[in-house]
């Protein structure tokens, strides 16, 4: 525990960095993804195998990367090859897990990063899918991470570019997405959620538990569609003392997010 | 065989597989020819208004700069663009060349979204967006690299990617999948930028090599920038590190620090306050234009653009490189 203080984005952060596993293959996206992929590096997944689309797979983070196939994206790494390989290797199955980001996301992890409004006459033309489409649909397991407000947080995306549940019970096997992918969390400002995809579910988004000082009506406010808050929701823990050293002091020195 | 789906996006270059053999036994010499030329000439032979052209890798990265600068200079326009780019085609947006985009990804990474492109699309300038993910654009190149007219994925299925692509999906006969088939995809002219070349275009990179070996096998034209113009006898010194062969090869062009503002692998590195000048000038059309103004039609080619960024500037990118551990 800390009792330092701390921004919403670096508690955002260290609860994605906690969800990483230890001697996984993760897809990381370009942002926050790469912060919290060097700070579970540094700390509970100290074996993880990086892998970035342009080519990079197994590099030593040690410098934040600046873009997703700059040269610390194969620092010290084990591979540099180019992206089909890493595509094909995640669509044969060997990329546990996906790190990514959206300007919008829906209640079943639907992400957007193309267009807000219609496509060919867009309010606001975003950078498009990048790899995030192929990292929604190779994975095995995706994790959504986003700023959180009702403008992000919206009941329909205006584009879906990256798919989630789509719209439910087996509408990825159905759209013909490799079996047995899926989303599994989403970490925002304000909490961490899950989804209810046991037996019978219904496949969307669920409260799992709340950052610190947020309230669950926070959420539920801060959030463009109904939101499963089950019973009991949990509080993450804050920021420690050496999470908040190593991403200001070696992460992000220079301030690029934090 | 019946398609589950089609895609409504503008198939922005048809792809003709026997066309393409045909071009490349007619158009493309076997023989060792010296291919070295300026920028300027590469690009006044082989780059035309309303061509379909793509750069390779990404941005700030190994990316063709000082070719892309060059073609600003002669403006070339009505470009059909093959979009996974950065600040190369920031320049072209800005700079009003651009019609059509097979777009996967147009953005600053660390510096957030690109304000060429939102201008450019929001105003209409850019007419048509037709959308594809990373894997699925390096796919389609693939899928001409290998000869054939298309690829199955697994990628796109489910979203509006496929709607507003020009891809299909389909059942596939042999398991019963839904698959999604990519049509080849087919430059008409293809820029990289690459660590060393011979006089020939036989092309080595350090480095992660992105898309650097579909790209060049899926255009009729290729340009090569090169830090480093080394002898044949280097290349066959180290066959294997031959990425791209001299015959895939129309022009050689010399070009040190061809990628800055960005990097090269274990050359030197990004120079962030030159990329961020350009993440706040383009932020208004103006700002854009005065950034072009400076660095691009301020000078007349690569070496006025070095000296502009001056030695010691150039010397310290050097020391800030990735280096081999």
């Amino acid at each position: 525990m800390s009792d330092q203080a701390y921004s919403k984005t670096e508690l955002m952060i260290c609860v994605a960095a906690r969800l990483f596993e230890d001697a996984s293959t993760a897809f990381i996206g370009t942002g926050i993804p790469m912060l919290a992929a060097m700070l579970a590096a540094k700390t509970i997944a100290p074996n993880l195998v990086p892998v970035f689309e342009f080519g990079g797979l197994g590099a030593i983070l040690e410098d934040l990367p600046r873009a997703v196939g700059e040269a610390r994206t194969f620092h010290k790494g084990l591979v540099a090859a180019g992206i089909c390989e890493l595509m094909e290797t995640a669509q044969r199955g060997f990329i546990d897990y996906g790190f990514l980001g959206g300007a919008q996301i829906d209640p079943y992890g639907n992400l957007n990063s193309v267009t807000i409004g219609d496509h060919d006459h867009p309010k606001a033309r975003l950078p498009g899918s990048g790899g995030g489409n192929d990292v929604g649909s190779q994975c095995w397991r995706t994790v959504a991470i986003m700023q959180h407000d009702k403008r992000r947080f919206v009941p329909k995306v205006d584009f879906l570019t990256t798919p989630g549940y789509l719209n439910g019970y087996l509408a990825r096997e159905n759209a013909g997405l490799p079996a047995g992918t899926k989303p599994i969390y989403v970490v925002s400002t304000l909490a961490l959620m899950d989804y209810d995809d046991g037996p019978g579910g219904s496949y969307r988004m669920r409260l799992a538990a709340t950052h610190p000082g947020v309230t669950v009506q926070d959420v539920i406010d801060n959030t463009g569609f109904e939101l499963i808050i089950p019973e009991k929701v949990r509080v993450n823990d804050p920021p420690s003392a050496e999470e908040l050293r190593l991403l200001r002091e070696e992460i992000d020195p220079e301030k690029f997010y934090i | 065989m019946e398609i589950i789906e089609s895609g409504i996006g503008e198939m922005i270059q048809p792809p003709d597989i026997e066309d393409f053999r045909e071009w490349n036994r007619t158009q493309k010499t076997r023989k060792l020819v010296d291919k070295r030329m300026s920028e300027q000439e590469a690009i006044s032979r082989f780059v035309y208004d309303g061509c379909y052209i793509g750069t390779e890798l990404y941005g700030t990265v190994r990316c063709p700069m000082s070719v892309s600068r060059e073609l600003v200079r002669q403006g070339k326009k009505d470009l059909r663009v093959c979009g996974q780019g950065v600040l190369e085609l920031d320049l072209w947006m800005a700079a009003g060349l651009v019609k059509k985009l097979d777009i996967t990804y147009i953005g600053l990474e660390v510096y957030g979204t690109s304000s060429a492109l939102r201008r450019a699309v929001e105003s209409g300038q850019i007419e048509k967006c037709v959308e594809w993910s990373n894997a699925s654009i390096s796919w389609r190149m693939k899928a001409t690299a290998m000869g054939v007219p298309f690829l199955p994925t697994r990628s796109m299925l489910g979203t509006d990617m496929v709607k507003y692509s020009s891809a299909k999906v389909i059942e596939d006969p042999f398991t019963g999948l839904k698959v999604c088939l990519l049509p080849a995809l087919i430059l008409d002219v293809a820029i990289i930028h690459v660590h060393r070349a011979d006089r020939y275009g036989n092309t080595q990179i350090e480095g992660i090599t992105g898309f650097g070996a579909e790209m060049a096998r899926a255009t009729k034209r290729l340009i090569i920038s090169a830090e480093e113009i080394v002898d044949t006898d280097e290349i066959r010194k180290y066959p294997d590190h031959t990425i791209i062969p001299y015959f895939l090869v129309d022009a050689v062009v010399h070009a040190p620090f061809g990628s800055h503002p960005g990097e090269m692998a274990y050359m030197y590195g990004r120079d962030e306050p030159v990329i961020h000048e350009w993440v706040e000038a383009s932020k208004t059309p103006e700002g854009a234009q005065a950034y072009l103004e400076k660095y691009v039609y301020g000078v007349a080619n690569n070496q006025e653009y070095l000296e502009l960024i001056g030695q010691e500037r150039l010397s310290q990118l050097v020391d800030e490189r990735e280096k081999r551990v």
